[in-house]
């Protein structure tokens, strides 16, 4: 057990190098000029030269890519060409809306999902189940910025329930965060919704089909307990499977929230720094949220044994 | 790991697939509405009242109109007319997105699946390419390469490729210890021919499902490029980039958003709905489950 | 790293929420601070930022006047001599004073980069701190616009800051942001893009006189104004509507009506010049290399669609060919009749035929991402088909623009034919500081005219005895710029601003500054 988490662990080393590989080369191989940001409006070709000389952008790609790499290992994410600002202060000042707005999102969809997954399952074919597929179906073909215009025309707009936009830190009061965070979460929960709600169906019709199932059944166990304590537990792994899988359409989607609702974090910060070029932030950025993805999955990996003790290594 | 048809049976969940009497309702409705929207699509230059280009911008933002059934945007072109042909280019960029993901990753997944050495490293770097968010990796691609319909292309079919290597290798390495793929290895059937002949009927069907998926979510995340700025010009409209230049509009032209959102919403729907038909068709092992 | 994180978010968490008490004004800019050396870039917001934090020598008044502002000064009867005296009570905002000594730093890291700063440096013979209080700025040759160029107020305006700062090469962005300006810049709580804070400076002395423009007494009457940046004007609209903030800079005119009928909120314009929105050519590579076509391209365009599409109401933009700007001193409309009325594509496809123009297609730049520049290139371009141009547009995002303009390529090799841009009526309203009036080839703006002519009219502007021979040589300037393509003026719009009516008595002026209003609970 330990050494299969350790092998899980160290698997992580290649693809993330690998990531870095791919970040570097997708913005070396692509036109445009670090050191004509840098530079400013009024250039001339001779001080361009000088700031690409000092900034190694003559050396040969193999050169700029091991240092690069040595600064991410010592842990220097590198500097702002934009702002001049380190991109390190620059992600932790704005990683905390991206953050709490997934936490929110991720327990409301869950809170929301996995009973109606249930509910679709045990209530197979019935009205309740064609209500629970057609709304997941749904929820993946709205775009999510129509969903999130939607939701501030009705619930802001015409009944003044929530601020329009904007971000309030929980440091600040639950109330506040929420009266900001709900709408954002809500609306990036619809995709979410639609496809743990869908993986929980699938998976509970099929191990209620299962044998133990029906033995228990037979034996007089009360639904409840059937349904949440033998059926659920079971279908757990998938289910968590999903929510891991699903992280990447959250960060999509927290991208796209986050214009609409003007919440000041890390995917408008990415998005902005996309157009203006901004490399180090790009870099930084997305080897950031490719390694929480990773992360995120291995840890839901590792779990999988404490839900299923089928799974052995 | 879903369970694998015989070869010689490939073909044949597939074309019971495409006999409509064995779709339930909902699937009919969908198949319908596609058809609607693909045939309205296909004669938008001649239905549309107006050519989708040609502006006054001393008549914009008007509300509906005689000529103009649904208004007039900010430079004054006709809505109507615009999102009858802005279906084109999402139609286009989602097929070339699903056809050329699902060709390259079934090559790709074929060498990963039947040559061992190869595996190893492919796989990492499909794990590498899977761990970038796909919308961050699509906007960097279209920003640095601009916003041409070619790289946008690129940009949507580039993440979509990992997920059909994974399925095409699972498909094949439980195909390559089937008893009649092995005896082909064992007589020294050229490689090739056991690739295509074999492993590619195995994989037609999932491929046919993962298709449609990936086809409907082309078009959602070419709406949502749009949306952040890297997009096709609007001078050829689409469904994502008449919204996004809409949005700024949203509250006093709703319709903007709205018209063209119905029809993608409509046309993804239907899209998934169909996919999902499939797959219950293609993966006995569902079909059972649900009979 | 991750402690480093952990560190920020730490502080992050602790900074929100300060500050109840005080008078705070949450204003939306019309796009997100990012670059803080106003030495460095033309972007307004950085120049708007330059001007809450660092003070200047001497300012432009409503009436494009130069008035005393940190320091007055006598001119020699020579006219070769300038004499600047620093007044009293200029402090730094870590504690030091003012002295000459930082002003001639900053105004020499100034004068490698502005335009107008460099034909002062060409004819300079020395620039000096006589003492603590004097700056003494000898010339080689009398230069009548001298006072002009250094009370612009854009495109870059010579900021004072202090010496060690100013030794930074002109090349390099500054790191420290210390001014003398009536406000402070809060550093730890700036967030590139987002959000900027500053701090009532309490040490400011202000000057008596009442505030115009930008010359007079900058008196502060609230304690804090926050810059916050929102992704889209009806993101800002809702939020004003709401009271979340209290200032919108730049409105779009469509969304007005979203306001009207609220009591609390007015939209107003802030400085009646406005804008002038434009076309430039590039003289490098066909088909504009060629003159006929560059004539071609002005019969083709009429002013009003283009404004009509980027604006809406009409009460917010005006047709205007006067490459001066309209309701400038020097304002002049000479050979301009099709672009302010239309009908004149017949003349541009006679002009195409006998410029035997051969179908190159013509590459625009069209940005997407910045709202006052994404239309006037759709409709530009259809315009120029009519006209018989082929046309390729080209969307791109705004820093690829700005990236691609400065490419000498042809434009099949990642160059251009033509770009649009927009500036402040101020800033083009002189012919020797208006860009688009540089003659000299590679040292001239993007397009790069080698045009004898337009410098020899700009001597003759200089040396103009007095205001009617300026105008006189001002209509010559006007024609000629015209006739040679030097630009395509598209008119000029205003965008208004909105202010909740908490906000009182701000200040006219072409920069929106927040000293001199007031604002209640």
């Amino acid at each position: 057990m330990l050494g299969y988490i350790l092998r899980r662990i160290l698997a992580v080393i290649p693809v993330m190098l690998l990531v870095a590989v791919f970040v570097f080369l997708l913005l070396r191989l692509t036109p445009g000029d670090p050191a004509a940001i840098i530079a400013g409006d009024m250039a001339t070709p001779a001080q361009l030269e000088r700031i690409r000389e000092a900034m190694g952008l003559n050396d040969p790609l193999h050169i700029q890519f091991v240092t690069w790499v040595g600064q991410l290992l010592r842990g220097d994410l590198g500097v702002s060409l934009i702002s001049n600002t380190p991109v390190a202060t620059m992600v932790g000042d704005r990683i905390a809306p991206t953050l709490s707005i997934a936490v929110l999102t991720i327990i409301m969809s869950v809170a929301l999902a996995v009973p109606m997954g249930v509910l679709a399952a045990w209530k197979h074919r019935s009205a309740a189940d064609y209500a629970v597929m057609t709304f997941s179906v749904l929820g993946f073909s709205v775009p999510v910025f129509v969903i999130g215009y939607l939701f501030i025309l009705v619930f802001s707009l015409q009944l003044g329930w929530f601020p329009v936009q904007g971000y309030t830190p929980l440091s600040a009061g639950l109330g506040g965060f929420l009266s900001n965070a709900f709408l954002p979460a809500l609306t990036l929960s619809t995709i979410y919704i639609a496809l743990i709600a869908r993986m929980t169906r699938a998976n509970m019709l099929e191990v209620l089909g299962e044998d133990y199932i029906r033995t228990a059944r037979a034996k007089g166990a009360p639904e409840r307990t059937v349904l949440f304590r033998h059926a659920l537990k079971n279908a757990a792994v998938p289910i968590l499977t999903v929510i891991g899988t699903g992280f990447a359409l959250l960060i999509g989607g927290v991208v796209v929230t986050e214009t609409v609702f003007n919440i000041p974090g890390v995917g408008r910060l990415t998005v902005d720094a996309i157009l203006a070029r901004d490399y180090p932030v790009i870099q930084a950025m997305i080897l950031l949220t490719s390694f929480l993805y990773v992360l995120v999955n291995l840890l839901i990996d590792l779990s999988y044994s404490l839900f299923d003790p089928r799974i052995r290594y | 790991m879903a369970q694998v048809p015989q070869p010689t049976s490939a073909m044949q969940p597939v074309l019971r697939a495409l006999r409509l009497p064995q779709l339930g309702l909902g699937s009919k409705i969908a198949a319908l509405v596609l058809a609607i929207i693909v045939v309205l699509t296909l004669l938008a230059g001649w239905i549309a009242p107006h050519d989708p280009l040609t502006m006054n911008p001393m008549a914009r933002l008007q509300g509906p109109i005689e000529g103009y059934p649904l208004g007039t945007d900010n430079f004054g072109r006709d809505i109507f007319s615009r999102v009858l042909i802005g279906g084109q280019l999402s139609l286009i960029i989602g097929i070339a997105t699903a056809v050329v993901s699902v060709l390259l990753g079934l090559i790709i997944g074929m060498i990963a699946g039947f040559f061992r050495t190869a595996d190893a490293i492919i796989m990492r770097m499909m794990d590498a390419l899977m761990a970038i968010p796909s919308i961050l990796l699509a906007i960097a691609l279209v920003a640095l390469n601009g916003p041409s319909v070619g790289s946008v292309i690129a940009a949507i079919t580039i993440p979509e490729i990992p997920r059909v290597v994974r399925l095409v290798r699972a498909v094949v390495l439980s195909a390559r210890e089937e008893p009649y793929v092995e005896a082909a290895i064992a007589l020294g059937t050229p490689m090739r021919k056991i690739l295509v002949r074999h492993l590619v009927p195995n994989t037609t069907a999932p491929l046919i499902v993962q298709g449609t998926y990936i086809l409907a979510s082309a078009i959602l995340t070419e709406a949502i490029l749009s949306f952040l700025g890297a997009g096709v010009s609007t001078e050829t409209p689409t469904w994502g980039n008449i919204m996004a230049e809409g949005r700024l509009f949203f509250r006093i032209k709703p319709e903007l958003i709205l018209y063209p959102g119905i029809a993608l919403s409509l046309c993804i729907l239907s899209i998934n709905l169909l996919g999902d038909a499939a797959r219950d068709m293609l993966d006995p092992r569902l079909k059972k489950r649900a009979g | 790293m991750l402690k480093k994180l952990t560190a920020t978010l730490l502080a992050s968490t602790m900074l929100t929420g300060a500050a109840w008490a005080e008078t705070t004004i949450k204003a939306v800019m019309h796009s997100g601070l990012r670059v803080l050396d106003p030495v460095i870039t033309t972007a307004h917001i950085t120049r708007n930022h330059a001007y809450m934090i660092y003070d200047v020598l001497i300012a432009q008044d409503s009436e494009f006047q130069p008035q005393p502002q940190m320091a007055d000064w006598t001119i020699s009867d020579d006219q070769l001599t300038y004499t600047f005296t620093l007044r009293d009570g200029l402090t730094f905002h870590d504690g030091a004073p003012v002295t000459a000594a930082d002003a001639v730093a900053s105004l020499n890291r100034w004068g490698q980069k502005d335009a107008g700063g460099q034909v002062i440096m060409d004819r300079t013979a020395s620039l000096e701190a006589t003492d603590d209080k004097t700056i003494t700025w000898t010339l080689t040759e009398p230069f009548v616009p001298m006072l002009d160029v250094l009370s612009k107020q854009s495109a870059l305006p010579p900021f004072i800051m202090p010496a060690r700062v100013a030794e930074t090469s002109a090349d390099e962005a500054i790191t420290e942001y210390v001014g003398s300006g009536p406000f402070r810049f809060v550093e730890a709580e700036f967030q590139p893009g987002l959000m900027v804070v500053y701090e009532k400076f309490d040490e400011y002395v202000p000057r008596d006189e009442p505030a115009d423009w930008m010359a007079g007494g900058k008196v502060v009457n609230v304690d804090r104004v926050e810059w916050v940046n929102m992704p889209d004007v009806q993101t800002a609209v809702n939020a004003l509507s709401g009271g979340e903030i209290d200032y919108i800079e730049a409105m779009q005119v469509d969304l007005i009506p979203l306001l009207e009928g609220d009591p609390n909120i007015v939209v107003e314009t802030r400085e009646p010049t406005g804008m002038q929105t434009m076309t430039r050519m590039n003289f490098l590579h066909p088909p504009f290399d060629n003159v006929q076509v560059r004539q071609a391209a002005i019969k083709a365009i009429t002013q009003e669609p283009v404004l009509a599409a980027m604006v809406g109401n009409p009460e917010y933009y005006s047709v205007c060919g006067a490459i001066l700007g309209c309701g400038t001193p020097l304002e002049n409309a000479t050979g301009t009749d099709t672009l302010t009325q239309g009908g004149g594509a017949e003349e541009a496809r006679a002009l195409l035929e006998q410029a035997g123009y051969d179908g190159t297609p013509v590459v625009l730049m069209a940005p997407t991402d910045m709202v006052a520049l994404a239309t006037q290139p759709v409709v530009i371009s259809q315009m120029l088909r009519e006209a018989g141009f082929q046309v390729e547009l080209q969307p791109m995002d705004w820093q690829t623009l700005v990236t691609r303009r400065a490419s000498q390529a042809t434009p099949a090799e990642g160059g251009w034919n033509v770009f649009i841009t927009n500036w402040m009526v101020p800033e083009i309203s002189n012919p020797i500081s208006n860009p688009m009036l540089n003659g000299r080839g590679n040292d001239a703006w993007f397009g790069w005219p080698t045009d004898e002519t337009i410098e020899a009219l700009k001597e003759e502007f200089i040396d103009a005895p007095d205001a009617a021979a300026q105008t006189a040589v001002a209509e010559r300037i006007q024609a000629h710029a015209l006739e040679n393509g030097l630009l395509i003026p598209l008119g000029q719009y205003t965008l208004p601003q909105a202010r909740r009516t908490t906000i009182t008595e701000m200040i006219n002026s072409p920069v929106p500054v927040f000293w001199g209003l007031q604002k209640s609970e």
